[in-house]
């Protein structure tokens, strides 16, 4: 699914300020696989993600999505593939467009956007049934401004976007860093249940360790540029918490 | 009604066009393009050449905001391809086309009178005034409903977004720049059939017509943005109407200061003035607000 073949990415290369990002950094990505990547601060983590969406290009290296190099694709073509959710919730959708109006666009991640009118009685509904199973009682907000909601409503809602059209990859950057515990539940549990059921390729960045615990498949943790721990599915069903926290000390 | 009024009633619809050229660069795509100047001007010069070569108005239209249209893709190529300032892009145009404009022309300024222009085809009612009014009503009614449609397709959602969130059209497929050059030529295509209508209605085409024109769309812009958010309107057809009540009103204003006996040559000052007060009158009004309501806690 995810292909990623020794990637460096330099900052300020060959200034006295360059900094090393990655560290020719290989990781192959399984479909239907939820990867999750501990690492402090500056340990990469960031960077790798932007890498496989396009909004940062690697100094070297190659990037695969299907055995396909699309190393030089701009972030708009990659979106064929890839959805994704922000650290910051204002980031996934627009402020002053409706709730409607997010969900068309995001329902044509994948298509042209074309010079007819898409929005019909058949697409509110099937948006009003989606945002109902949230279970937020956002399904007859529809028409207001996305801007009006609060961050974890907006998070909420981005995640479902992301697969309102055809998604392989789901690229989730802290997604809940900026919410309150209860709307974090409520997106992690979407997340986890958009990989169970429909198969979606997810990775997930988080400083939260007992996230990284509960949810994934696997875990990785990054340090300086660098992979140092890579536990598959076996491995990680024994892993206590308190282990995780040690990888940190 | 006065002869001051009914022309600036006339000039607003004739500067309609531009006003929505505006709306789109600036409240739908956050981009201050100020390349309006230059393809007001582009448009008025073209018709008159063209009208002077026995075209008729009709097929002058399009030619018309095609050449709107490079310039604003111009303007787009160099804000998005070089990431060169858009205010700076615009102005770059703007510059060049006055010699593109100047050469088109051949001289500073061509007379259209006793030419067989767009307002003279259409003889319904009683006097000129109200013919030509009808005429650039009918246009203006059409444009309303076809930027109407634009905005609410997917391309007009997609649009929309880029202006409001760039980096999350991004991540929907969308090429932020390719649609920022798009909305470009069609403001800038509208703008250029602003200056096709004036240099009918006025029978001339000047090279320095367009002189300080951004600002009056600006000003109708602002208007509009002021009563659509005091007012809360989301429809978007409703805030194009705005846009040309703003429109009508910035004339209005000009009429009113003309009707009075002020001196033209202050007639910018005055547009000046007005565009300022707009601005500066929501801003002041929360200080107010804000002072008083640090007074009362204290």
């Amino acid at each position: 699914m995810i292909s990623l073949q020794k990637i460096s990415k330099f900052f300020n290369k060959g200034k006295v300020n360059q900094v090393i990002a990655l560290n020719e950094v290989s990781l192959q990505i399984d479909k239907g696989e939820f990867v999750v990547i501990v690492g402090a601060n500056g340990s990469g983590k960031t960077t790798l993600l932007n890498i496989i969406e396009g909004s940062q290009m690697p100094t070297a290296g190659i990037v695969e999505i299907n055995g396909k190099d699309i190393t030089p694709f701009p972030e708009y073509k990659r979106s064929r593939w890839v959805a994704r959710v922000f650290q910051n919730p204002n980031n996934g959708t627009a402020p002053d467009l409706t709730i409607l109006d997010n969900f068309r666009l995001a329902s044509l991640r994948t298509q042209r956007k074309k010079l007819v009118i898409g929005i019909n009685e058949a697409f509110r509904r099937n948006v009003q049934e989606k945002i109902a199973d949230l279970g937020m009682g956002l399904e007859n907000k529809i028409d207001q401004p996305m801007g009006n909601l609060s961050g974890g409503q907006r998070q909420a809602l981005t995640l479902l976007m992301s697969v309102m059209d055809d998604t392989d990859i789901l690229l989730l950057d802290e997604p809940t860093a900026a919410l309150d515990p209860k709307s974090a539940l409520v997106v992690m549990n979407l997340a986890n249940k958009f990989n169970r059921d429909l198969g979606i390729t997810t990775v997930l960045i988080t400083h939260n360790l007992k996230d990284a615990h509960v949810y994934g498949t696997r875990l990785i943790q990054m340090q300086e540029g660098k992979i140092v721990r890579d536990l598959n599915p076996k491995d990680k069903t024994g892993l206590l918490i308190q282990e995780i926290y040690r990888w940190f000390e | 009604m006065n002869q001051f009024y009914l022309t600036a009633v006339q000039l607003s619809v004739c500067l309609g066009p531009m006003a929505m050229g505006i709306f789109i660069t600036m409240k739908v795509f956050n981009i201050p393009d100020i390349t309006t100047d230059g393809s007001y001007t582009l448009g008025a010069v073209v018709t008159a050449v063209l009208l002077t070569n026995h075209w008729t108005a009709l097929a002058v239209l399009p030619i018309c905001m095609l050449t709107g249209a490079v310039a604003g893709i111009c303007t787009g190529l160099i804000h998005t391809k070089l990431r060169i300032d858009a205010l700076l892009a615009g102005i770059l145009v703007m510059t060049g086309l006055y010699s593109v404009n100047l050469t088109i022309l051949g001289r500073s300024n061509v007379p259209l009178i006793n030419m067989h222009t767009l307002f003279n085809t259409i003889s319904i009612f009683g006097t000129d005034l109200y013919n030509q009014l009808f005429v650039a009503l009918i246009i203006i009614i059409v444009l309303v409903f076809l930027l109407r449609y634009l905005l609410l397709t997917d391309f007009g959602i997609a649009m929309r977004a880029t202006g409001n969130n760039p980096v999350m059209t991004k991540s929907m497929g969308i090429n932020n720049d390719i649609i920022k050059i798009i909305g470009l030529a069609i403001a800038n295509a509208l703008t250029a059939l602003s200056g096709f209508l004036v240099a009918q209605y006025q029978n001339f085409a000047d090279i320095n017509m367009g002189i300080g024109i951004v600002i009056t769309g600006l000003g109708s812009v602002l208007i509009a943005d002021a009563l659509i958010i005091w007012m809360n309107v989301t429809n978007i057809g409703l805030q194009i109407l705005l846009v040309l009540a703003g429109s009508l009103l910035f004339q209005m204003v000009l009429a009113f200061t003309l009707a009075m006996g002020v001196d033209p040559n202050f007639l910018k000052m005055v547009t000046a003035l007005f565009v300022l007060l707009i601005v500066a009158l929501p801003r002041v009004s929360q200080q107010l607000k804000g002072s008083i309501s640090n007074n009362s806690k204290i």
